[in-house]
């Protein structure tokens, strides 16, 4: 592996540490102050900084120093975290993310916008802002006053001029601590700590080390380790998982309480701690003093990978199972602790025991481990999984048509086949499926951008970031998104003033939300904004002459006209939205995605954009039916339930509309033959069968179609890749035949059989008539 | 049409001929990806009148263009001697249906006469140039221009 590679795991590594960073600050700027919270925040500047020390990256380490020195003193309770401290970090997170994505690209960042931030953070750092004001006046907060001075400047070279805990390596996680310097005056002489620590079972099943804490701590100064192992019970009742050791250790040093306690900062929670000067030195504890060998930890490892290799198949199996390695080893931390135990010589349970627990270690962390694979392989894996689908079908299929007696042991065979593809596909596609959460977070830089520019306050709140949908879906969704939520932004929320004046809360919320819903990812962008200026639409569309003036239009035809091709409503056009590319753009790509994306709006409450997207762009599961001698195949997420009409059940209703009888309430029939143009004459809907579906906008249709033939599960193919979108359809398959079958876009049929022409929507011409010669 | 010859490489080149009615037309074999047997295409709703539907061409979805109708000529009615061009056009695919293909032919641009001026709009568009050979008259067609990029008016 030469440097550029390594470099490049590194940026890898920078991104998620960057969306760590920006999902840890916005909790804290949603009122969280989990003290884990501002850790992970601060772990992840750290690392940055580490990580770009190692390559040499000047302006990215001591931006990100300087940055860490601000994040240490909200870490210390010395720095409040409010609105506007955290303003200033969010800010330096997206300078942090271009000076990452500069060092990587070889761009260059704004030099007077980083100044600026480092000149802001240490000012925070130096308690320059009313709330930090009165912590500097206690005495906790004078070692923070230290922190401009030892941060560099930034154009200095950092890692000279940070502190010696972290120049060794730059991953040291014993942080640049101020603490120390105010410590020092209390406590240069030596003196001797006695700290209690037990760690607790969460400690391990965070990957947490007993061992490597140890470690840390013996390099603040000398000291004897204890181990008590009297709760440890007899081998057959001991419970893998539990953590049964207490350490007693002695500690002498020159530092203070605080550089111990900081050993134990990530592991602070999960373990007890207790931390005392010792009241005599001259009081022995009843301990044998292990010389801490580290080689030790080394061995350990080597000595127990058999272990791991037994436990690594076991995690294999299943996701839930990550931990398992984990948990094997940190047993065989135990045995192996029980079997020096037997020997009486505590003294080496206690370093058996640091050894295998660091075997552990390893074990969680290459069980937790993710690979990273080329797309490209995964995308030709589900393709090939795609033909052997249609490959396993069309078998079943010559099967059935040649199989005279119907139970011979092929046909069970198949079965089998049957079920396994299945599983194999949905494990495929489980590969591809991500959390929607990094798309959501570069929306979060984008509202802050955006709102910066255009002098307004909004907060962007997300739900749902955890979501998962295919990878392809995620990718193809930033573009959209990006935009609708500029306009959101930029055309949505009103003015701070404007808002006052209306009684509103100045700063404006969009709220960005994820769910599930039907096999189907639903997406709202809410802004509780001014909503859409119907009789400004209005006037823009008449202007564009995209409706005629005197249009009657309702509420809903008027918001959706925004949708409309070369449709801007901004007076000016702005550096942030309006440059031609309109929300036509944003409908087009969701529905390249098969989805949809539907408006509602309330005059001075806001809009909602929903979209609707499927989960994957792969397969899905559909019931086959015949319409017009077509085969036609119905996504099952959409069908509530078929049925079988009666003729007393039908009503005419108007001139060529027909409703259907359920249970007491009525529901429009609709022939799919009809709509789709394959016959002209409405088909009798006692001789079909009547599909019950529910659209996105709500409400039921009944699909007429002429038979059913079964249930499916098909391979989405793509009508576009080779023609164009067909109004309608939704995609295409192939089938056991294989022929190929067509996909109905229920949602369109549905919108269509309301009076909106599915021609219009598809852009086609007038005088194209149906083609289905075949 | 000199602006047809113009854009000719220079040179000799294969074309691919075919059988359209009574008529015979070429393109340029680079785009030809294979040649095969008519087989029943899914219908399209709301597709225009030249696109016959959709095929399975080993996994992937292939629309069938009536070239005779493309051409503004008579619906054809597809038999099992029809066969089917698979040319690549930019960057799809597309199945064309013709009644036969005729020969292959090495051509020079020497043997490329201009299309004559006529009053047909059509024409105009996407012939490039007319063969004679063997006292035929063969019309170079250019797939591009029938198979605009547009996507309201595409295949």
């Amino acid at each position: 592996m030469d440097m550029n590679e390594i470099k490049e795991i590194f940026f890898q590594e920078c991104e998620e540490q960057l969306a760590e960073l920006e999902s840890g600050l916005l909790k804290l700027n949603d009122g969280d102050r989990d003290p884990e919270t501002v850790n992970a925040v601060f772990r992840a500047v750290h690392s940055i900084k580490g990580g770009a020390g190692a390559f040499g990256l000047d302006d990215l380490v001591s931006f990100a120093h300087v940055f860490e020195t601000t994040l240490d003193c909200v870490r210390s309770n010395k720095l409040e975290p409010t609105q506007d401290v955290l303003k200033v970090m969010l800010k330096s997170a997206d300078v942090l993310a271009d000076l990452v994505a500069a060092s990587r690209d070889g761009g260059s960042v704004e030099e007077g916008r980083t100044r600026g931030l480092v000149k802001e953070l240490e000012a925070l750092a130096r308690g320059e802002l009313p709330s930090g004001g009165a912590a500097a006046e206690t005495p906790k907060a004078a070692p923070a006053k230290a922190a401009p001075k030892a941060a560099p400047a930034p154009a200095a070279p950092p890692v000279a001029a940070a502190p010696p805990p972290t120049d060794d390596s730059g991953f040291q996680p014993i942080p640049f601590t101020f603490d120390g310097f105010g410590e020092e005056e209390q406590t240069i002489e030596p003196s001797t700590f006695e700290v209690i620590f037990k760690p607790r079972r969460e400690l391990y099943a965070k990957g947490n080390e007993a061992a490597l804490l140890l470690r840390d701590l013996s390099r603040v100064g000398t000291m004897s380790i204890n181990c008590d192992t009297d709760q440890l019970p007899p081998f057959d009742k001991m419970d893998p998982e539990e953590a049964y050791f207490t350490w007693k250790i002695q500690v002498k040093t020159d530092k203070g309480e605080q550089d111990i306690r900081t050993v134990f900062e990530f592991a602070e929670w999960d373990c007890d701690l207790d931390v005392k000067v010792a009241e005599s030195s001259e009081e022995e504890l009843p301990m044998v003093p292990v010389p801490f060998d580290l080689s030790v930890l080394d061995d350990g490892s080597d000595a127990s990978g058999e272990d791991q290799d037994a436990s690594d198949e076991s995690a294999a199996n299943d996701a839930a199972a990550a931990v398992a390695a984990a948990e094997t080893a940190s047993n065989v931390s135990k045995m192996a602790a029980a079997a020096a135990r037997a020997d009486k010589k505590e003294s080496q349970a206690a370093a058996a025991a640091a050894a295998a627990a660091n075997a552990a270690n390893a074990a969680n962390a290459s069980a937790g481990q993710t690979i990273r694979v080329d797309l490209d392989r995964v995308d030709r894996l589900i393709n090939l999984v795609g033909e052997l689908v249609i490959n396993q079908a069309m078998l079943s299929q010559s099967v059935i048509e040649n199989d005279t007696t119907g139970t011979s042991s092929i046909n069970m065979g198949l079965e089998e086949l049957q079920q396994l593809t299945r599983e194999i596909q949905d494990s495929v596609m489980a590969i591809r499926a991500q959390p929607v959460k990094p798309v959501f977070q570069r929306m979060s830089r984008i509202v802050r951008e955006v709102a910066d520019m255009v002098g307004k306050s909004i907060r962007l709140v997300t739900e749902g970031e955890n979501t998962e949908v295919d990878k392809t879906v995620i990718d193809k969704l930033a573009e959209p998104l990006t935009h609708m939520i500029r306009n959101a932004v930029d055309h949505g929320i009103e003015s701070p003033e404007k808002r006052e004046a209306a009684g509103k809360n100045p700063e404006g919320t969009v709220r960005l939300t994820a769910k599930h819903r039907s096999g189907r990812i639903v997406i709202e962008l809410v802004d509780d904004g001014a909503g859409i200026n119907r009789e400004k639409v209005r006037q823009k569309a008449i202007d564009n002459d995209l409706i005629p003036a005197d249009a009657n239009l309702s509420d809903e035809e008027i918001d959706n006209l925004i949708f409309m091709p070369g449709f801007s409503t901004a007076d000016k056009i702005s550096d942030i939205s309006g440059r031609g590319v309109g929300m036509d753009v944003v409908k087009r790509s969701i529905q390249a995605l098969g989805g949809r994306i539907s408006i509602s709006s309330r005059p001075g409450q806001g809009s909602t954009f929903t979209m609707s997207l499927p989960l994957t762009l792969a397969v899905l599961d559909g019931m086959v039916v015949t319409v017009a001698g077509q085969t036609l195949v119905v996504p099952l997420t959409a069908i509530v339930e078929t049925l079988q009409p009666e003729a007393s059940s039908i009503h005419s209703f108007g001139a060529n509309q027909r409703l259907i009888s359920i249970r007491n309430s009525f529901c429009p029939l609709v022939d799919v033959g009809r709509i789709l143009n394959f016959r002209s004459m409405q088909a009798n809907p006692v001789e079909g069968v009547a599909l019950l579906v529910e659209s996105e906008g709500g409400g039921q249709r009944a699909l007429m179609v002429d038979a059913i033939q079964g249930q499916r599960q098909v391979v989405i193919k793509s009508l576009e890749a080779n023609y164009t979108h067909v109004p309608g359809i939704a995609a295409a398959t192939i089938l056991g035949d294989g022929r190929v079958a067509l996909i109905l876009d229920v949602d369109a049929v549905v919108s269509a059989s309301r009076g909106q022409s599915l021609r219009q929507e598809g852009g086609m011409k007038s005088d194209m008539s149906l083609a289905a010669t075949g | 049409m000199s602006y047809a010859v113009k854009n000719l490489v220079q040179g000799s080149r294969e074309l691919i001929a075919f059988r359209i009615g009574d008529q015979e037309f070429c393109v340029n074999i680079m785009s030809v990806r294979e040649i095969r047997g008519w087989t029943k295409a899914t219908g399209l709703p709301h597709s225009p009148s030249y696109v016959m539907g959709v095929i399975n061409l080993r996994g992937a979805v292939l629309p069938i263009v009536d070239l005779s109708a493309r051409l503004g000529m008579r619906r054809a009615e597809p038999s099992p001697r029809h066969v089917i061009i698979v040319a690549q056009v930019r960057n799809r695919i597309v199945g064309l249906l013709v009644e036969a293909v005729s020969d292959i032919l090495t051509v020079t641009d020497d043997n490329i006469q201009p299309v004559p001026e006529v009053s047909s709009d059509l024409e105009k568009q996407y012939a490039r140039g007319i063969l004679a050979i063997d006292k035929r008259m063969i019309c170079l067609i250019e797939l591009d221009a029938l198979f605009p990029d547009t996507e309201s008016e595409a295949a």
